[in-house]
């Protein structure tokens, strides 16, 4: 144990603890910007200086090993005078847009602003004008704001390995961004939006589509229909204040006949129908002999990245669509069909944890219908937003339920938002199949994993080899050990964000902690509310649930069947890493 | 005088008797007077006279007093002819080699005496000079045969197979040798730290970035004598136990990497790189890193970014390079005149060493002497010689009658030096107290034709360009800086804003990530300190005093142009155009700066803005 | 001397061979890098995205690396590409006339190429011949003690009417 002496107090901490944590020991919190705790450390920002005895100049705390007999000063007026004199620097090159920002009231450098009562700037001088890059479906940047903190870099690179963004350029005008300080478009970027989720400001947020919304909920001549993914039920509530995690189905279904949508569905029922099938698939490469393994395909972050960085994998993914888009493409034709609706007059929205789903709708492949399926996506944050505007207060809402014919769903189907839930979805269904036995122990744990976990599965004659990739870099780790051929595997789940689409690129940002592991944990308590529900479900397969079995027997035929293939599936493409030309032109 | 002293004269004696022979200097300021012209001309007068072949002809590295360039020496007079261009190549192998007569015109004339100086002995600037470091720069061809006929590798062969590392350090320690990069550390104890830390791999690198622009001296060595650099980094990595080096070399070198590279091949040839070196234990090779212009390269731990083939970005220490640095692993850096001093202290010992300097800044200080100052060039000096000595005495002071204004050390890093710091000694810690630092050695002397306003915004600009984007202070705080000091030279400055840039100064000291930033304010903070009323006359009398800011100088009569008409004071509508004895003056303080006078003056004698300069003389 | 250029479009042949020396080897980026500018002059958009796949190094990376080191050039610059030392004792020496000069007769500004592609003019940092400020600098040559005479002479000597 190291001790040392912290605005005169003593603390006793562990060797290699930084003075920063130290602090926090004893209740002062020392401000940061930069720190990411275990994932961003670069001492880039300045705002945790403390003064250390015998030292010349600050120190930036979140850096600092605390030594023994080190003697610390957090708040002396020379130490305030500077944090504040940063703080101004910062603003002295960012646009005042507070009141008009998606960031007001959420955004760590405005808190800091707040926190040090910064009421001018002392300097002021020339700002840096960058244009906006809104290119992307997905994510919009915008470098004015950006602060340099280089969270997005070390999340993109260490967790998501996709290596989009640098530093560009030095001194003043340096800034964070992909090559060329270009557009996301021109870049291999995923859009999972994890560098969103990590952004202290609006430098980085996903494409506002509710004005879109607005207007087709405003059209009396549209049919706006809503299905909403599974982890949104347990998500929503931590905006509204309610314990991270709480589940609020029916509240939420409330809300949305409230908002004026005609229908609202649960994107659940589409993931059912995405075991059904990714079952079937799975069944088949038993009997063919592979190829495995069978690569899950419901993420589209993952889907990309798999096309852009292993493109020689491209078949290992399962060509079932996501359930977003099933449910698009079920939507436009068989609920067209039976509520006697022209699908060309039915706006089709989805709500989902995700800022991909903006990219993947837009896929040219995903049209079955004869048009485009799904027609607008909303995050859990815009959705939230929304929620806000129409002054609709989940807490006061009572339960409703899903409208039909779209919105039952298994237990299996809710569990898709959480990590390792889509491959626990697809095995209860697979087991069973495989081994003509009905499954007795139903929550495989082995796989409800941290990083990336596998387990053995014995499902009659066939020894199952299963793996779940939390995130793309785990992802890439598995592949790359596969590809040296240490590692075999029949089916692998991957989700791109920490914690599956709990910790989606569209939910809350949460920014109540500089730990990345801290971060990752409040996600996974998302994902509480959502295996309570399962719990709760009367039907927890998704082979089981009568109205799926109702759906395929009435309108789809067999799982696999050829309409099922015509709507549900679609193949991959093999994609280069960077475009050629540049498409954001900067002079 | 010490035995290796005695033994390097007997080696030039011996040398200059061999027979007759000619020594050029192929330093860069020298090629950049075009040298090489001079070096064609006389190989082929050489060749018409048949004398190829015969005569042997040197090329060494900075002879040292470049204004004197291109120059060479001829041997065994010592003669040496300067300014030279190619058309005097006939007279001097006709003349002189051929002739044995001297040629006067082409001879060094003291300009305060007017006496004719023939030889390096002879010339002041040489004369208060003690050349250890540079002892065999501009002396001998930067071969390996050259270095070793002057005692080259004798140290490393004497560490090996003598002295322990902990002896090597212990010697190092005690003689009391500072870091000559900037930072003034004592190189044993960086030494010894490294030694201390238990690791599979270490490093030892040279810090050959020299990125203080106005500096030239490491440069100078690592072509003039790279073998000392060399064997210099080989006892570094036998302290520390490292087995293999690295040479950094900023990209604006490429003689310096070539020279170098021949270096390290005649080197591994001679068994004094590679495994079991002089067939010993000890093994060790270095590898040559060439920068791509970036300033920040020089602080330590950019330089270990840039080493590792990324951006040049800085990072927090601690952890210290000695105990993490390239990739991890311990990195002791050192500079390369610090490293060229090595092999003196194991031959020659430590005492002899710390008796050279003050007591605590031991042994010479290389200075790149250039700027308002007529001999131009490379000077050693004992640590303590003042600054009068050097640039009075060596440097013959400042030309065109001008008046000495200020001296700046530690380029960009640094501080100026006023007139009343002439007799300051120039060491690590008097111009520490005074604001300003030793720095790498670049030495800039400035007349009173100097804005020193105007330098204080140039470095500013120059350390806001290389400021590495990281951390918030210097990034934008060295922009803002420099945007104060724009509008001061521009007229628009308040007194408010001397306030700012102190504040935003300490700001910057404190709280910046690295070196560069932490060091950027001291240009600004020391011209605020001893040109405070220059900054005031700029903010409040809108006048630049040195006529350099364009926006802020003076209307002004050019002496020899002025035929005395008189035009010109007709026309003032300010009467501000009086009659001086026989010339006419404009007074500053009733001229307006209307111009008229300008456009009237039928001789164009009428000027705005700065006092000429050299440039716009010639 | 300025290299003759060599047409960048798909012309890989010699920076593959150089390229290869690096595959796989960390800490190489820079000399890779270096050593292309050195074939083509200048280092372009397919250049960068070239070593990028070669390298397996990402784009981004690249670009950093590249937009950080003033020595990089990513546009083509003048046939005669004229840098001049910026450094203490070239700027105390009059540097700012000579790009008033070139300013004034070239319409020259740093990081400009003139209409003619001629010329292209830069500012550098010291270049280590302080001794001779001010300096220009012209492929690896250096041009020492330059006044507006001779940096006259220097443009008529590569080609400026
Ligand atoms: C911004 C900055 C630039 C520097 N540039 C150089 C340089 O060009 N050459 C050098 O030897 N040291 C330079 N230094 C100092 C080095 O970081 C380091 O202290 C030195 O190389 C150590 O060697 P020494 O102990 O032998 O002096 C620089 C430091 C800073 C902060
Ligand atoms: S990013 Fe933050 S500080 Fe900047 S405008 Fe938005 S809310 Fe304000
Ligand atoms: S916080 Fe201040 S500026 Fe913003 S809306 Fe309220 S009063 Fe206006
Ligand atoms: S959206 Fe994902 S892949 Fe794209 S830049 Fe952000 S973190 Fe990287
Ligand atoms: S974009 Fe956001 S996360 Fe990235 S460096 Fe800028 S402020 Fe930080
Ligand atoms: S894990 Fe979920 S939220 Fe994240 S990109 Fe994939 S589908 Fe979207
Ligand atoms: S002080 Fe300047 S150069 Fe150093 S890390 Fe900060 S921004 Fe970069
Ligand atoms: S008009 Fe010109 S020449 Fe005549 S006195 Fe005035 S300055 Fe001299
Ligand atoms: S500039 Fe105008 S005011 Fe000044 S001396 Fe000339 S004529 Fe007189
Ligand atoms: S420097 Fe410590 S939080 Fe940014
Ligand atoms: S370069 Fe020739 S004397 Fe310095
Ligand atoms: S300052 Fe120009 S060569 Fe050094």
């Amino acid at each position: 144990m190291i001790n040392l002496t912290i605005d005169k107090q003593q603390v006793s901490v562990e060797e290699g603890t930084s003075v920063l944590d130290a602090a926090r020991q004893i209740g002062i919190d020392i401000p940061t910007l930069c720190y990411l705790k275990d994932l961003n450390a670069p001492a880039a920002c300045r705002v945790c200086i403390v003064q250390v005895e015998g030292r010349p100049t600050f120190d930036a705390s979140c850096v600092l090993p605390v030594q023994d007999g080190m003697v610390v000063y957090t708040n002396t007026p020379e130490v305030l005078a500077a944090r504040k004199q940063i703080l101004e620097l910062f603003l002295s090159d960012h646009p005042f847009e507070c009141l008009t920002c998606e960031r007001n009231l959420n955004c760590e450098l405005q808190r800091l602003a707040k926190r040090y009562g910064i009421r001018d700037l002392h300097v002021e001088g020339e700002r840096n004008h960058f244009l906006i890059d809104d290119l992307s479906p997905s994510v919009v940047r915008e470098p004015d704001k950006c602060i340099r903190c280089r969270r997005c870099i070390s999340v993109c690179e260490n967790y998501i390995t996709a290596f989009i963004y640098r530093m560009v350029e030095r001194s003043f005008q340096s800034i964070v961004g992909p090559a060329y300080n270009g557009s996301l478009m021109e870049s291999p970027c995923i859009y999972c939006g994890q560098c969103i989720t990590v952004c202290p400001t609006s430098a980085l947020r996903e494409k506002d589509s509710t004005a879109r919304v607005w207007e087709a909920l405003a059209d009396p001549d549209l049919h706006v229909v809503v299905q909403t993914a599974p982890s949104i039920r347990s998500t929503i509530s931590e905006e509204f204040g309610l314990p991270v995690g709480t589940p609020v189905e029916g509240q939420m279904v409330a809300a949305l006949h409230r908002l004026g949508f005609d229908r609202v569905f649960d994107d659940c029922f589409a993931a059912d129908i995405c075991v059904m099938e990714e079952a079937t698939e799975f069944m088949e490469r038993l009997k063919n002999g592979g190829p495995f393994p069978q690569f899950t395909s419901c993420c589209p972050s993952w889907v990309l990245f798999c096309e852009k960085f292993y493109p020689q994998l491209v078949d290992n993914l399962s060509e079932v669509k996501s359930p977003q888009q099933i449910f698009g493409a079920l939507t436009k034709t068989y609920y067209a069909q039976q509520a006697g609706i022209d699908p060309s007059k039915i706006f089709v929205v989805s709500i989902m944890p995700c800022v991909s789903k903006k990219y993947e709708l837009l896929r040219p492949e995903m049209r079955s219908s004869g048009f485009q399926d799904i027609d607008a996506e909303l995050s859990t944050r815009e959705f939230v937003q929304m929620l806000f505007q129409a002054g609709l207060d989940i807490k006061k809402l009572p339960e409703e339920k899903f409208d039909s014919p779209l919105g039952f769903a298994s237990g299996a189907g809710v569990i898709f938002g959480s990590t390792g839930g889509v491959l626990e979805a697809t095995l209860r269904t697979v087991y069973e199949w495989a081994s003509g036995t009905p499954l007795k122990r139903l929550e495989f744990q082995e796989v409800r994993s941290q990083e990336y976990k596998e387990a053995v599965i014995h499902a009659g004659s066939h020894e199952l080899k299963v793996a779940v990739a939390r995130g793309t870099g785990a992802a890439r780790r598995l592949i790359d050990r596969m590809l040296e051929g240490k590692k075999e595997y029949h089916f692998v789940e991957v989700m791109a964000c920490p914690g599956g689409c709990v910790g989606g690129g569209g939910q809350p940002i949460y920014t109540e902690t500089n730990d990345w592991n801290e971060q990752i944990s409040h996600r996974v308590k998302r994902s509480r509310g959502l295996l309570e529900l399962d719990r709760q479900r009367e039907f927890r397969k998704s082979h089981e649930n009568p109205m799926i079995l109702n759906l395929y027997e009435q309108y789809l035929g067999k799982p696999g069947s050829p309409r099922a293939q015509e709507l549900f599936h679609s193949g991959h493409l093999s994609r280069k890493l960077y475009a050629e030309e540049a498409l954001l032109v900067h002079d | 005088m010490n035995n290796l002293m005695d033994n390097l004269e007997d080696q030039v004696a011996k040398i200059k008797s061999e027979e007759r022979h000619i020594l050029l200097c192929g330093g860069v300021p020298c090629l950049s007077l075009r040298c090489h012209e001079v070096k064609e001309a006389i190989y082929a007068e050489l060749n018409e006279h048949g004398l190829e072949g015969k005569l042997k002809v040197l090329e060494a590295g900075c002879i040292g007093n470049c204004k004197l360039g291109p120059s060479l020496i001829v041997y065994p007079e010592g003669v040496v002819y300067r300014r030279l261009k190619p058309e005097n190549a006939r007279e001097i192998i006709e003349e002189h080699v051929l002739g044995g007569r001297l040629l006067e015109h082409l001879l060094h004339k003291d300009h305060d005496s007017e006496e004719i100086q023939h030889r390096r002995e002879d010339m002041p600037f040489y004369k208060k000079q003690k050349r250890l470091v540079l002892r065999n720069c501009g002396v001998i061809p930067p071969d390996i045969n050259s270095y070793m006929s002057s005692q080259g590798y004798a140290a490393l062969a004497k560490a090996v197979s003598e002295l322990t590392p902990e002896m090597v350090i212990e010697e190092v320690t005690r003689s009391g040798l500072r870091g000559r990069g900037g930072g003034g550390f004592p190189t044993g104890r960086k030494w010894q730290a490294a030694r201390e830390v238990q690791a599979a791999q270490k490093y030892v690198i040279c810090n050959g970035d020299e990125g203080d622009p106005g500096a030239f001296m490491d440069r100078s060595i690592m072509e003039g004598d790279p073998h000392s650099v060399l064997e210099g980094l080989i006892l570094a990595g036998y302290a520390v136990g490292a087995k293999q080096g690295f040479i950094y070399v900023r990209a604006e070198y490429p003689l310096a990497v070539q020279r170098l590279e021949t270096a390290i091949s005649e080197a591994r040839e001679a068994h004094f790189l590679g495994d079991n070196i002089l067939e010993q234990e000890f093994s060790f090779d270095l590898e040559i890193r060439v920068g791509a212009g970036a300033f920040v390269c020089g602080e330590e731990t950019a330089l270990i970014s840039s080493v590792e083939g990324t951006r040049g970005d800085p990072n927090p220490r601690p952890p210290f390079p000695v105990q993490k640095g390239v990739w991890g692993h311990p990195t002791s850096i050192n500079n390369v005149e610090t490293l060229a001093n090595i092999a003196l202290i194991i031959l020659n010992g430590s005492d002899w060493f710390a008796q050279i300097g003050t007591e605590k800044s031991k042994g010479t200080k290389v200075f790149a002497l250039a700027g308002n100052v007529r001999h131009t060039g490379l000077v050693e000096v004992p640590m303590g010689t003042t600054l009068r000595e050097v640039i009075f005495d060596i440097g013959g002071g400042i030309p065109d009658n001008y008046e000495f204004k200020a001296a700046q050390t530690g380029g960009p890093s640094g501080g100026a030096l006023t007139a009343d710091h002439l007799d300051l000694p120039l060491d690590y810690d008097s111009l520490r107290a005074v604001g300003s630092m030793i720095g790498s050695g670049g030495l800039i002397i400035m007349d009173e034709n100097t804005c020193m306003v105007d330098v204080a915004r140039y470095f500013s600009d120059f350390n806001r360009q290389e400021s590495c984007g990281k951390c918030t202070p210097c990034r934008v705080g060295s922009k803002r800086m420099l945007e104060i000091l724009e509008k001061i030279t521009l007229g628009q400055g308040e007194e408010k804003d001397l306030e700012r840039l102190e504040s935003l100064a300490v700001l910057m000291k404190n709280a910046s990530l690295c070196g560069l930033g932490r060091s950027a304010p001291n240009p600004v903070l020391s011209t605020l300190k001893h040109f405070r009323q220059e900054f005031l006359a700029h903010i409040n009398d809108k006048c630049c005093p040195a006529g350099v800011c364009p926006e802020l100088s003076r209307h002004f009569i050019k002496e020899e142009q002025c035929k005395s008409c008189g035009i010109c004071a007709k026309y003032c509508p300010a009467e501000a155009i009086i009659k001086d004895e026989k010339t006419f003056r404009i007074d500053p303080s009733k001229c307006n700066d209307c111009a008229r006078c300008a456009q009237e003056c039928p001789f164009d004698a009428i000027m705005a803005g700065k006092k000429e300069k050299e440039i716009a003389r010639v | 001397m300025e290299k003759t250029r060599i047409e960048v479009k798909e012309n890989y042949q010699e920076l593959d061979s150089v390229l290869e020396k690096y595959k796989g080897r960390g800490g190489v980026l820079i000399k890779a890098l270096q050593e292309a500018q050195e074939i083509y002059g200048y280092l372009p958009r397919e250049i960068l995205i070239h070593v990028a796949y070669e390298l397996d190094v990402p784009l981004s990376e690249v670009y950093s690396v590249v937009s950080f080191y003033s020595l990089f050039k990513t546009k083509v610059s003048g046939k005669c590409h004229l840098e001049i030392c910026s450094g203490t004792a070239c700027y105390v020496k009059g540097m700012k006339d000579l790009l008033e000069y070139l300013d004034e007769n070239l319409s020259l500004k740093p990081g400009g190429v003139s209409e003619d592609g001629k010329f292209s003019v830069s500012t550098a940092n010291c270049v280590g011949a302080c001794s001779a400020a001010p300096v220009i600098k012209i492929g690896d040559e250096l041009y020492g003690e330059m006044t507006l005479k001779s940096l006259q002479k220097l443009l008529e000597e590569h080609g400026h009417e």
